[in-house]
């Protein structure tokens, strides 16, 4: 199936939630949600025959300067079809729907992504730091990251 | 046996001083503690295995600090890790080395500018003998840093006082 059949399932189905996309010319097509309704859309890309996305390839947070979003790749194993949804939330107020309750893989991948970039997974039944020492402060991989002087009695900085 | 079987044909008598042979003694039968933290420790395990074989200069990885006297810091050294590394080293026994092998453990390596997460040199937290300079250092090199702690063992006194 191509990506404009999907988009225009994903409209029917979720009409004005779909802010964005792009399916042309692009290695990844993309289609932009918005935040609050990621968890409705993903149980029906999930459970939908049409589209069966029952493979969550990876979950990453990225931070446009202002913004910070969530970009979910997905793939089908029945139909051997790919699709990229992205959401963008406020800097201030990063909370965005935890889709662990669909693909159990996007328990760890959020946990990263609040790890490195401050994002609230809502709904997350186990919400902590994975990669960095829990007593870590701060959040690395947003642009306006300092890196610290001292971390428990060790200077940091060359 | 080696050397000493052939010296002596008439007595069996050696004489020689204290330093000598508990210097001798230590630099032959350095058990070293597996430690391999990242790449570093793919060419420590290649130092160890046959071709370039450590095991011939006595050098046998334990798997417990208690054991043994040389820990060789191979690989990449975050903040995370530092503090556990620094409760192994004060769980060797004295006499205790250090062999920091490779530029992540020396001075920060690759992450020197950027690495948020990197402690820049192990020797911020533990005191290092031997620094083995490379990314990562071949094994002869690493075998090299090895000899040159021999010789600072060999030099070694007990009757002079110690830094640390």
């Amino acid at each position: 199936m191509t990506a404009q059949e999907i988009h225009n399932i994903l409209n029917d189905q979720f009409a004005g939630t779909i802010l964005d996309a792009k399916l042309e010319n692009v290695p990844d097509p993309f289609v932009k949600i918005a935040a609050e309704k990621i968890l409705d859309v993903a149980v029906f890309v999930m459970n939908d025959e049409r589209l069966q996305f029952d493979y969550l390839m990876c979950l990453s947070g990225v931070d446009y300067k202002g913004k910070l979003g969530v970009t979910y790749h997905l793939f089908s194993m029945t139909h051997k079809h790919k699709i990229v949804l992205k959401v963008e939330v406020p800097t201030e107020t990063p909370n965005v729907p935890s889709v662990e309750s669909v693909w159990k893989t996007a328990n760890w991948h959020e946990r990263e992504a609040f790890d490195l970039f401050g994002l609230n997974f809502e709904g997350h039944p186990d919400l902590r730091r994975i990669l960095l020492p829990d007593d870590w402060e701060g959040h690395p991989l947003r642009k306006d990251y300092q890196t610290p002087e001292f971390y428990n009695g060790m200077k940091v900085p060359y | 046996m080696g050397l000493l079987d052939q010296k002596f044909e008439n007595s069996n008598i050696v004489v020689t001083t204290m330093d000598n042979l508990l210097n001798w003694a230590r630099l032959s039968s350095l058990y070293q503690m597996q430690f391999g933290l990242a790449c570093c420790a793919i060419e420590m395990m290649a130092a160890s295995a046959s071709n370039f074989d450590m095991m011939r200069f006595g050098v046998i990885p334990r798997a417990t600090p208690r054991q043994c006297d040389v820990m060789i810091v191979s690989g990449t050294v975050t903040l995370k890790m530092a503090s556990r590394i620094k409760r192994l080293y004060d769980q060797m026994p004295e006499p205790r080395y250090v062999i920091s092998m490779g530029s992540c453990s020396n001075c920060g390596g690759p992450y020197w500018e950027h690495g948020y997460h990197v402690l820049k040199g192990v020797d911020r937290v533990i005191p290092v003998d031997v620094y083995v300079p490379g990314c990562p250092p071949r094994p002869e090199a690493l075998i090299e840093g090895l000899i040159k702690l021999q010789e600072k063992i060999r030099n070694e006194s007990s009757v002079q006082k110690k830094a640390v």
